[in-house]
């Protein structure tokens, strides 16, 4: 996951360590630092804006941690799903439950369907759909299509993937 | 000059394409100090045999007005026991089942020490090791470009030009007539049934479409790649594949509005072998319209390099048989 946030350091000496070190500490990945050590707010601390990789599970003890260090968390954005991903889905797909297909990615935790298009031209003929699949990682994007297939198997449904060059 | 004895086992399209294009270049091979006689034919019916040398020009015209260029009732497997000669040109028809005629007549020919160049994948596509393996101890030369992509370069591309590149992972549409049935279901969006009449029709689709439209023409090439780029020691039955058979018009129009197009893919990367419809973005380099076949090659080296071609065709097939003889006997 990737989280994007605000912090505000006191003027004091080793306050940006106190604030980069609960981040490494639990295993996130620094993407940027912004820092403008002439800039104050009117509360007299530096503004900081981090954006950085994170375990979603993480993401707490990291804000309590800089807090414990004294450092204010003014903001905090997390982007949780930064893959999109697309696939075609060819078969009886209403009437094999398409609940259950969109609630088995849902329940994964790290990916979710968030458009379904359908397209059904007779009655007895094959619908085709697009889904819309987001997910927080290339992986987790390619395990999401991975289970789809699977499920795919079981309703006797063609999934149509993204070439390699797309998930990777 | 170097002569090199040949003889042409199938007479069919590739066959003849073969002599049209060896009758087409005899001065070019000539410059490069080669002298192809084809001493022997053979089609489904006899053969013609004549050790000076067959005229080429008078024996695709015959087969042209009799559809035979039968003189004598001696099979492909005859000749190539008994008459004497260098190369041993096999264009029969595929067999993917058991490797047919065309797996007979490659083991006897290496059998009697002969050179193979084909363009039939069945056997490879089964006895991939086998016919290696009986090839190198006989000293025989066995290529086999044709078999992959027809007239594309990809095996050869791998070996020699790309040479010193390890090939992570080959990716690319392999049968052309899946891409037109493909490529044409989009323009009129048109059903599969009725896109598959129009190739019949137009002679891109056979009669028993099967072999293409089920994905296993494209299957026997990923074994080809597999083995002869990869190192693997794969058959058919190791492949994971599917056909096209089952995509609507609809699936189409749905993918484009999403910015792809869909393609039966072939892939080869680490231990996965697979042929299936896959999403290719539109303008990506894999999606390439009508009949056309395109691989993309990721090396460590030299990055992706992705080649487009024809993938059938006569002359286009004998093409990269010719390249295939060149380089076996090239002063």
């Amino acid at each position: 996951m990737r989280v994007s946030m605000d912090i505000e350091l006191k003027d004091i000496p080793g306050q940006l360590l106190s604030a980069l070190n609960p981040i490494s500490e639990l295993k996130g990945n620094l993407k940027s630092i912004v820092h403008h050590h002439e800039k104050r707010t009117p509360r007299g601390t530096i503004p900081l804006q981090l954006v950085f990789e994170a375990d979603p599970e993480c993401l707490d003890a990291i804000i309590s941690k800089l807090e414990k260090n004294g450092v204010d968390v003014t903001r905090v954005d997390e982007k949780r799903f930064v893959e999109h991903g697309a696939v075609i889905l060819i078969g009886h797909i209403v009437h094999t439950d398409v609940e259950d297909t969109i609630e088995t990615i849902d329940n994964t935790g790290f990916a979710e369907v968030v458009d379904i298009r359908l397209s059904m031209p007779h009655i007895d003929t094959s619908s085709s759909a697009s889904l819309k699949i987001d997910a927080i990682g290339k992986k987790e994007l390619h395990d999401a299509i991975t289970i789809l297939r699977d499920i795919a198997v079981k309703k006797d449904l063609l999934v149509i993937e993204p070439i390699r060059a797309e998930l990777s | 000059m170097r002569t090199i004895r040949a003889s042409i086992i199938g007479f069919g399209s590739v066959g003849q394409g073969v002599a049209e294009v060896f009758l087409q270049k005899r001065e070019e091979l000539e410059n490069i100090g080669l002298d192809l006689k084809v001493v022997a034919i053979a089609d489904s019916r006899g053969a013609e045999i004549n050790n000076e040398g067959i005229d080429l020009s008078e024996i695709i015209a015959r087969k042209r007005e009799t559809g035979t260029i039968a003189s004598r009732q001696i099979t492909g497997v005859e000749i190539i026991r008994n008459v004497e000669h260098d190369l041993v040109i096999e264009t029969t028809p595929t067999d993917v089942e058991t490797g047919g005629v065309g797996l007979e007549n490659m083991l006897a020919a290496f059998g009697h020490g002969r050179d193979v160049v084909t363009s039939n994948k069945g056997p490879l596509a089964l006895k991939y090791r086998e016919l290696m393996d009986v090839a190198r101890e006989a000293g025989s030369g066995f290529r086999f470009e044709a078999t992959v992509g027809g007239a594309m370069p990809i095996l050869n591309l791998a070996h020699d030009t790309l040479a010193g590149n390890k090939i992570i992972s080959i990716e690319g549409i392999l049968n052309g007539t899946c891409n037109y049935i493909l490529s044409r279901m989009m323009e009129e969006q048109a059903s599969y049934e009725q896109m598959l009449a129009e190739s019949q029709e137009l002679g891109i689709a056979e009669t028993d479409p099967t072999n293409d439209v089920e994905g296993s023409d494209t299957a026997c090439k990923l074994v080809i790649l597999a083995n002869s780029i990869f190192g693997m020691d794969v058959n058919y039955n190791d492949v994971d594949v599917t056909g096209i058979t089952k995509i609507t018009p609809e699936a189409l129009i749905l993918a484009n509005d999403e910015g792809y197009t869909i393609k039966l893919i072939g892939e080869v990367k680490d231990d996965l072998i697979r042929a299936s419809p896959r999403l290719v973005p539109i303008g990506h380099p894999l999606a390439v319209g009508g009949t056309l076949n395109v691989a993309s090659i990721q090396t460590d080296l030299a990055g992706t390099v992705t080649i487009t071609g024809r993938g059938a065709g006569s002359i286009e097939t004998a093409s990269a048989i010719l390249s295939d003889v060149v380089s076996l006997y090239r002063p």
